[in-house]
């Protein structure tokens, strides 16, 4: 029996602008250590939104989430910027890395700022990804001088250096093409069995979302399967 | 460790906006530069027209006052005591204007320790005669030791020296404008005649100046023996009795005790010189308030490029926050770049400020009134270049602080879901 790693319990959401819909409907699942799960559904189902709940930037919904058997729900800013920082690395479907900083300093941005290893460990460790990841030679680069596949595989570095429990991505393939994803997949799966981190990804490409070990569902803000 | 990345963070956000920082910045070092400038030049200034009065007036001022005796004589008949007395028409009773033991009066305030030293003076109303002009002035006879040490005549001697009073007989220091009217020069002989009608003849060896038209006009000085000896008075006659103290503040209270101690009248610098006080204050004020405003405008840019930034790099701030920056790292980072600026801007200030001072101590400024300045004076106080970092820091951490706040606030996900 694989232990839980991430629990929600029926979490609502509301939007209440302009008009006060309900996104989130009673949403539970649990999901276990080092599974692939993905989430899809319609474009406008709500996928993103709980998305971000669960990553715990946003903090405006109703009911229990659990992550590694600790209650995120009354935690405070700081906190929980703690806990982002420590267990949970994500990529969002626009690279989003910062453009002051070279590509090696991005991926070790959130190393430091945890403070556990000292720079030239955390720089050596943002090597051994970014090889991982087939763009050592690129470690020095200005990031606006990389590709979108590029870019994508920096932002996985980043969001594995501080070794999270979970890696969430929001349509992290969303904007490369087939090849590109393919790759993006790939390292996936790859950190998901060898280093048994849990991956949650949304996406609406039904290819992806098929090689998952599991896939939910949505339909209207519910989770149909 | 911690602070460094955050520090590191607001170098890397403020390099992408250099020049704007550099003006930024810019504005800091303006206003740092042009307060100490100024305080220190006005400042010169005050100590400079301070010192033109202040140091060559005595802190307090015995003297016997032509006035009608307090206790009239039938107050003092034990007969008449229960009586109430009516005198009309009381005038001012001619003691002479020496104050009694003086020499008593001077051993007593030199003993005691609030006080630098005292200087007796002779000073009375005279008429110059030379050829056929005849015009009235005052001479002061004066101690050529303690009249230097105690104000600096030889400061305002424009020719001929003080120390000449003692050492050549019957001889004159007169004022440069009675010397143009009299069209006399050092060596010339002058005729002196005192209101009771004596004559002497006066050699003059030196002009003073004090820049003044009304004392230039007017004023003379000779030595005490040479003023008694002209009036045909004995050695202990005395009219006024001059103190310095160490601590000017203490004069009004000194005066009073003087005054009630010796039986003498008695004024202090403090109640002489109001105006000054006055002016001083002035000036300050208005050094201090363009100054301010000149930081507060720098303050302004500092406020502004910060605002820009925190709207041209909200993807950074959105991406910081999800990877585990909290809402207080994105301010300190923010605050940490307003202070960079204000850092490097007030350093560069300080360094600027005290250039133009320099520059300013070195500008030619001739007055009559102090023969010795050749430049414009500035004061080169510490507690100015303190003040203006200390100013500097301040500003610029308001400026900082509530775009540092804003940015704190940046929520990712509605930056995030934006794109
Ligand atoms: N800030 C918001 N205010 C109001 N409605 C929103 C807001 N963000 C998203 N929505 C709405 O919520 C629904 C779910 O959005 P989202 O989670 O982005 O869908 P998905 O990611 O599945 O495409 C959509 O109908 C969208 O219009
Ligand atoms: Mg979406």
């Amino acid at each position: 029996m694989e232990t839980t790693i991430l629990q929600a319990v029926n979490i609502n959401k509301y939007f209440l602008d302009p008009v006060r819909f309900r996104v989130l409907t009673d949403i539970s699942f649990s999901i276990g250590r080092g599974s692939f799960v993905s989430i899809t559904g319609k474009s406008g189902c709500g996928k993103s939104t709980l998305l971000y709940i669960l990553s715990t930037m946003d903090t405006d919904y109703e009911g229990e989430l659990l992550l590694n058997d600790e209650a995120l729900r009354r935690k405070n800013d700081a906190e929980l910027a703690i806990v982002r920082n420590q267990k949970i690395g994500f990529v969002f479907q626009f690279h989003y890395l910062i453009e002051e900083f070279n590509v090696l300093k991005n991926v070790m941005l959130p190393a430091m700022k945890l403070g556990k290893y000292t720079n030239e460990l955390v720089e050596q460790k943002a090597m051994q990804h970014l090889k991982m990841l087939g763009i050592y030679d690129q470690a020095l680069k200005n990031v606006s001088q990389l590709s979108g596949g590029q870019k994508q595989r920096v932002a996985i570095a980043r969001a594995l250096i501080n070794d999270p429990l979970i890696i969430m991505g929001d349509e992290p393939t969303g904007n490369l093409d087939k090849k590109n994803s393919d790759v993006v997949f790939g390292i996936f799966k790859d950190i998901c069995q060898e280093n048994k981190q849990t991956i949650v990804v949304v996406t609406h490409d039904p290819d992806f979302a098929k090689r998952a070990d599991r896939t939910i569902r949505m339909e209207d803000g519910k989770i149909i399967t | 460790m911690k602070t460094g990345l955050l520090l590191n963070i607001a170098l890397a956000l403020l390099m992408a906006r250099l020049k704007q920082s550099i003006v930024a910045a810019a504005g800091v070092t303006f206003g740092i530069a042009t307060f100490i400038a100024l305080v220190s030049f006005m400042t010169g200034l005050n100590k400079m027209l301070d010192s033109l009065i202040i140091n060559r007036t005595p802190h307090i001022r015995l003297y016997n006052a032509i006035a009608p005796s307090k206790t009239q004589p039938v107050n003092r008949a034990t007969e008449y005591a229960g009586f109430k007395n009516f005198i009309l028409s009381v005038k001012p009773k001619d003691e002479g204007k020496q104050i009694y033991n003086a020499g008593r009066i001077i051993k007593t305030i030199r003993a005691d320790d609030r006080v630098i030293d005292v200087a007796p003076k002779i000073s009375t109303t005279v008429f110059f005669t030379s050829g056929t002009i005849q015009l009235s002035g005052i001479i002061d006879g004066v101690d050529v030791d303690l009249e230097q040490k105690l104000f600096h005549l030889n400061d305002n001697i424009i020719a001929g020296s003080i120390a000449d009073l003692g050492t050549v007989s019957n001889s004159i220091i007169i004022g440069k404008g009675l010397a143009d009217k009299l069209i006399v020069k050092i060596g010339n002989v002058i005729q002196v005649t005192t209101p009771d009608g004596d004559r002497a003849m006066l050699k003059i060896v030196g002009l003073v100046q004090f820049g003044i038209a009304e004392v230039d006009d007017v004023q003379s000085f000779t030595s005490i023996q040479t003023a008694q000896k002209l009036q045909g008075k004995p050695a202990n006659y005395i009219t006024d009795i001059q103190v310095k103290l160490k601590n000017i503040a203490l004069a009004p209270a000194v005066a009073k005790e003087y005054a009630r101690l010796f039986d003498v009248s008695a004024t202090d610098v403090q109640t002489a010189n109001a105006q000054f006080e006055t002016g001083t204050t002035v000036r300050n004020t208005i050094a201090y308030s363009v100054s301010v405003t000149l930081l507060i405008v720098a303050g302004f840019g500092i406020y502004n490029i910060l605002n820009m930034l925190i709207y041209e790099k909200m993807d950074s701030i959105a991406i910081l926050k999800a990877t585990g920056f909290s809402g207080k790292d994105v301010k300190a980072i923010f605050i940490r770049l307003s202070m960079v600026l204000g850092v490097i801007g007030g350093i560069i200030g300080i360094l600027l400020g005290y250039c133009l001072s320099l520059i300013i101590s070195h500008i030619p400024f001739e007055t009559s009134a102090l023969p010795t300045i050749k430049t414009y004076p500035v004061d080169f106080g510490v507690s100015y270049y303190l003040i203006g970092i200390a100013f500097a820091l301040t500003t610029t951490y308001l400026a900082g602080l509530f775009p540092a706040r804003k940015a704190a606030k940046v929520d990712p996900v509605v930056i995030i879901r934006g794109k």
